[in-house]
């Protein structure tokens, strides 16, 4: 078949891309499935090619880090010679196209790269943003991405425990569905996507190959077509079940010692497994498709090879160890075929049978792909955008109403009907469920525990991009430090707009600054991620997402801390200072319709000791909750302490003689989202231990009220009873979707 | 005395049952691969939840096929204890050593929080360290917990009081705002006429330590130890 | 030779269907209004090698008693064609 310009374009490849590939192939032209390999391989979400330059700014390094950046998944050091594999992934296209399936599948995809690595998944996070609550196709969307992670994670027996859902009009035409795996294996004992060993056998395990989600561009029937054939859906069909069968299979070949290198067959499906497993050991391979198992007749190498067909995965073997293993998977009913051998040739070749198809150096797929260095400009509406004059913003008249209506914004509302739809217990080890700041999750055999946290707040990012996603780190890190483990380390994954705008890169830039500087402050390196661009619709960009997963590690699982008031008659201290800041706030949003003025600001110092303060009194023992204050500001934070799932408390504050400046609004102390702020409580006799703890760390401290009855009365311009909170609060999103 | 935990491609729950009959128990403990053939030297076999065979064309169906479950029959039918939870339920219902099947939840989707149950039996191995009329919160995560049967295996389950647990309120009442799934009677679980074997849609396995929220679940594996000892 | 055989399975009368219940609801929120019932079933459709249409079916019927249908809450109908 003849390469035309429209076949170059078909591929989303440029012409410049084009005549790069020739010149990688010697100056030869490639014929259509090597042209279909380098559009894959080239693809910005296989090469990064517009983001690479900017995420090497990325601190990647620490004392606990065993695996950064690179591998299918981070890994980090959590002593005793155990390890933690987590990686967070988006799968926002597809799931916009059909939800279940595309969340389910987004499921499939990041639980793959984990186990990969030798670890059993032990827990699952996601964070999903989807359009303004009036669109049409909100509540579709998230009732079906709801169901697919719940269908998947559920079927796999992985506990689902926790996330964020978030609503605004700018995800209208993309919504966004990012999951995180966290997982558990033996430091000692980690598999590396590397095709090491001239002469060892590749071996292909799972699922057989259809034709589901060859890339898009590719589908015209003119391409394929042996007269006329259909288009063919590229919606991927998740099977959790012979996912569930292929981690027990994988990990218990793991066990053995047959294993050179093994990697999942996920975007790009054996196309880029293959090449980036021989790129990472330096090594060629050597593919005959005609052994690759097949779900339908009449596959092209072009379709085997593109196929993103879920459930695969592809290893390296030792020689001689081809039997044994394939014994295993047979126990698991799968199927495993050798499909070729790692070879010294630098080269990828693939056969089908006798003939050569596709014949490409390794390390023009790989290494010598486009790198962009994208323009990049700020937007001449920023200034406008942070402008926010304070004096035409009136006051509340009636603060009850104004808190009723911040809890029954979807945004805060409770998620209730969403994490009820997992399974968050399964494995028996979750100790903190979906609700609170973090999810804690304990290792069996040890007495340590896992906290884990996904946040970020894109109103903040869309108005301060760098500031924006220094405070989803910082947040994510306090979440972890509120439960009472320490943060070790983050995973990203990058949501943005066209990067071929301007602006779209100053957004990612400025993000990316923003996660460094706090990453390199609070100690959190970023060990994996993932990039996610082009997430806009007739030049409309979503607010910049930049989402952190943090994973923290607590040495005494007995110490960890909720965020729920416990006992009547405790002290309710905040830790922190109040600022008088409502710019991004949800009340300017819910009250006034406003996304305008500077986001909170951000002190790494303050914040730093803020978290070793809170830790420290956590450990200490006299901590009963601790709940950092985030969207909805104070109040709103103090509600949600109430209203314990093991049931609601009351509390009663007064926080106009704390740390507040003077002349600060009542609603920016109630409402506004101040960072670096936390409420603890504690028994009356405790606070003189916990006033140590926070002047040692230079934490500004103050009692601000008692926990206790059934009302929720504050500084005398709230007072509600706790029904009525809890109704509003409890009811919004159930309420939506009915 | 020895727990037997049953696996089938994917049971997801076996971990669970295990840890809960050798840790919390301090029980012998042993997984049971679903195309063994022999039960010898078990006590008590449990079938763990999970999705056997992805739940594919219905609940447990495909898993009752598994060579293993002509062994169970055996064992059961000489008075072996039986224990089946959530995808086990499924499964006894579906070989027929228990009446009824479990459909899809009434709502629809998914759930998993704690309920309230109400002991209805304490007349059985499973049982008997509850009293009476006792009140229970335990998890249930499932989406095919909505238990049927006809009228007249209703009654016959009734009279030969087969039936162990309902849904409950906090209060102790059987209505319909205390029912999760839409199961007639609010069933939550029962045996069969012998009282060996029992079938439940709450996981008592993940109610067994107080870290984890709740220890309502522990007298069901104890009750069992006490039996077998 | 091969016979294509197609298996419907439908809830028992009396069974409730919460499925169909909530589309005959969603059908009346779009207007769809005079549905008075809908059931939701599974539809197979197999290829089987037997000698006969006659085979075919009864090879289908036995498939159905034994695995594909629960007789407790449903019945089942084979077309051979």
């Amino acid at each position: 078949m003849k390469i035309t310009d429209d076949t170059i374009e078909e591929h989303g490849l440029t012409r410049q891309e084009y005549e790069r590939i020739v010149d990688g192939l010697g100056g030869r032209e490639p014929n259509i499935t090597e042209l279909g390999v380098f559009s894959v391989m080239w693809s910005e979400h296989c090469s990064y090619k517009s983001s690479r330059i900017h995420l090497k700014k990325l601190p990647s390094e620490g004392d606990c880090v065993i695996e950064g950046p690179g591998e299918n998944a981070g890994v980090i050091d959590i002593g005793d010679g155990l390890a933690v594999a987590f990686k967070m992934e988006s799968h926002n296209h597809p799931s916009f196209i059909e939800p279940f399936q595309g969340a389910a599948t987004g499921v499939g995809g990041i639980l793959r790269d984990v186990f990969t690595m030798g670890a059993r998944p032990v827990a699952l996070l996601n964070s999903l943003r989807f359009g303004a609550p009036e669109n049409a196709k909100t509540a579709y969307l998230l009732e079906g991405a709801v169901a697919g992670i719940a269908g998947y994670g559920n079927c796999m027996g992985i506990p689902t425990v926790g996330g964020e859902v978030a609503f605004h009009e700018s995800y209208n035409g993309n919504c966004l569905v990012n999951a995180m795996t966290v997982g558990v294996l033996k430091a000692d004992k980690i598999f590396k996507g590397n095709a090491s060993g001239i002469g060892n056998p590749v071996m292909y395990v799972g699922s057989r190959t259809g034709r589901d989600g060859i890339h898009g561009a590719t589908m015209a029937s003119d391409v394929f077509g042996e007269g006329g054939e259909e288009r063919r859906p590229t919606v991927q069909v998740g099977d959790p079940f012979t996912e569930k069968l292929l981690l027990e299979a994988c990990l218990e070949v793991f066990k053995t010692d047959h294993v050179v290198g093994v990697q999942d067959m996920g975007a790009a499906g054996l196309t880029s497994s293959s090449i980036e497993m021989a790129s990472r050991a330096g090594t060629g391979i050597d593919i005959d498709v005609k052994d690759v198992p097949r779900r339908e007749e009449g596959m092209t190498p072009y379709e085997i090879l593109l196929s993103e067909s879920q459930e695969r995965m592809l290893f390296v073997l030792k020689i001689g160890s081809e039997a044994a293993v394939r014994e295993i998977f047979k126990k698991w009913d799968l199927e495993a075929v050798v499909i070729g051998e790692v070879t010294g040739t630098g080269r990828v070749i693939i056969r089908e049978g006798e003939e050569v198809v596709a014949d490409m150096p390794v390390d023009t797929l790989t290494d010598a792909a486009p790198v962009y260095n994208r323009p990049i400009k700020r937007p001449d509406s920023q200034d406008e955008l942070n402008r926010l004059d304070m004096d035409s913003i009136s006051l509340p008249t009636d603060y009850n109403e104004t808190l009723l209506s911040l809890l029954a914004s979807l945004n805060i509302a409770s998620k209730e009907w969403v994490y009820e739809q997992y399974d968050h217990m399964v494995r028996t080890d979750t100790l903190v469920m979906p609700g609170s700041d973090a999810a804690v999750v304990r290792i069996k055999g040890t007495t340590k525990a896992l906290a884990m946290s996904v946040d970020c707040n894109s109103r903040y990012c869309y108005l301060d991009p760098f500031t924006g996603a220094a405070i989803a780190v910082a947040e994510a890190a306090r979440n972890v430090s509120v439960s009472g483990a320490k943060p070790l380390a983050i995973t990203d994954c990058l949501n943005f707009g066209n990067p071929e705008r301007p602006e779209v890169m100053w957004q990612f830039e400025q993000a990316i600054l923003g996660i460094r500087e706090a990453s390199l402050k609070l100690g959190v390196p970023v060990i994996s991620g993932n990039v996610s661009l082009y997430n806009e619709t007739s030049g409309t960009a979503i607010y910049p997402t930049p989402t952190i997963g943090a994973v923290g590690l607590i040495e005494d699982s007995l110490k960890v801390t909720t965020q729920y008031f416990k006992d009547a008659g405790d002290v309710i201290v905040l830790l922190g200072e109040n600022l008088e800041e409502l710019g991004g706030s949800e009340y300017l949003k819910v009250t006034r319709g406003l996304d305008k003025g500077m986001c909170p600001v951000l002190d790494l110092d303050k914040e730093l000791a803020l978290q070793e303060a809170c830790r420290e009194a956590i450990l200490s023992g006299i901590i009963k909750s601790a709940h950092d204050i985030s969207i909805g500001g104070l109040a709103v934070a103090i509600a949600k302490s109430a209203l314990n799932p093991k049931g609601a408390v009351g509390a009663e504050v007064n926080v106009a003689d704390s740390n507040t400046k003077e002349g600060i609004r009542n609603d920016a102390l109630l409402f506004g989202e101040t960072q670096s702020r936390v409420i603890l409580t504690l028994k009356e006799s405790d606070l003189e231990a916990l006033s140590v703890i926070a002047k040692a760390n230079g934490v500004p401290f103050k009692a601000i009220g008692h926990v206790g009855g059934d009302r929720l009365k504050i500084n005398g311009l709230i007072d509600i009873p706790l029904g009525e909170v809890s109704l509003k609060w409890k009811s919004m999103i159930k309420n939506f979707v009915a | 005395m020895k727990f037997g935990i049953v696996v089938f491609p994917g049971s997801n729950c076996d971990h669970d049952c295990y840890h809960a009959a050798k840790h919390v128990m301090g029980q012998e403990a042993e997984y049971i691969w679903h195309k063994t053939t022999s039960l010898k030297g078990f006590d008590c076999i449990v079938f763990p939840g999970g999705f056997s065979y992805g739940d594919y064309l219905r609940t447990g169906a495909i898993a009752k096929f598994s060579p293993v479950l002509k062994e169970i029959k055996k064992f059961a039918d000489n008075g072996g204890l039986v224990l089946g939870i959530c995808n086990g339920f499924q499964i006894l219902c579906e070989t027929g050593l228990l009446p009824g099947v479990l459909m899809r939840n009434s709502g629809l989707k998914f759930i998993c929080k704690d309920v309230g149950l109400r002991v209805e039996n304490v007349n059985t191995p499973f049982t008997k360290l509850y009293e009476e009329g006792q009140l229970l919160d335990i998890p249930i995560a499932h989406a095919d917990g909505n238990y049927f049967a006809d009228a007249e295996t209703l009654k016959s389950l009734s009279g030969n009081g087969q039936i162990i647990l309902r849904y409950a309120t906090k209060d102790g009442d059987v209505d319909a705002s205390a029912n999760p799934n839409g199961s007639v009677g609010n069933i939550a679980g029962i045996t069969n006429k012998e009282k060996n074997v029992f079938g439940l849609m709450p996981h008592p396995e993940r109610a067994m330590e107080a870290s984890l929220g709740g220890t309502d679940g522990y007298a069901f594996f104890e009750s069992i130890v006490k039996v077998v000892s | 030779m091969s016979i294509k055989v197609k298996i419907y399975v439908t809830l028992k009368e009396g069974v409730l269907d919460p499925q169909g219940r909530a589309v005959v609801g969603a059908l009346g929120a779009l207007d769809f209004k005079g549905v008075e019932d809908l059931r939701i079933g599974k539809f197979m459709e197999l290829k089987v090698d037997t000698e006969s249409k006659e085979a075919a079916e009864q090879e289908a019927r036995r498939m159905c008693e034994e695995l594909l249908a629960n007789p407790v809450i449903e019945d089942f109908r084979v077309e051979v064609e």
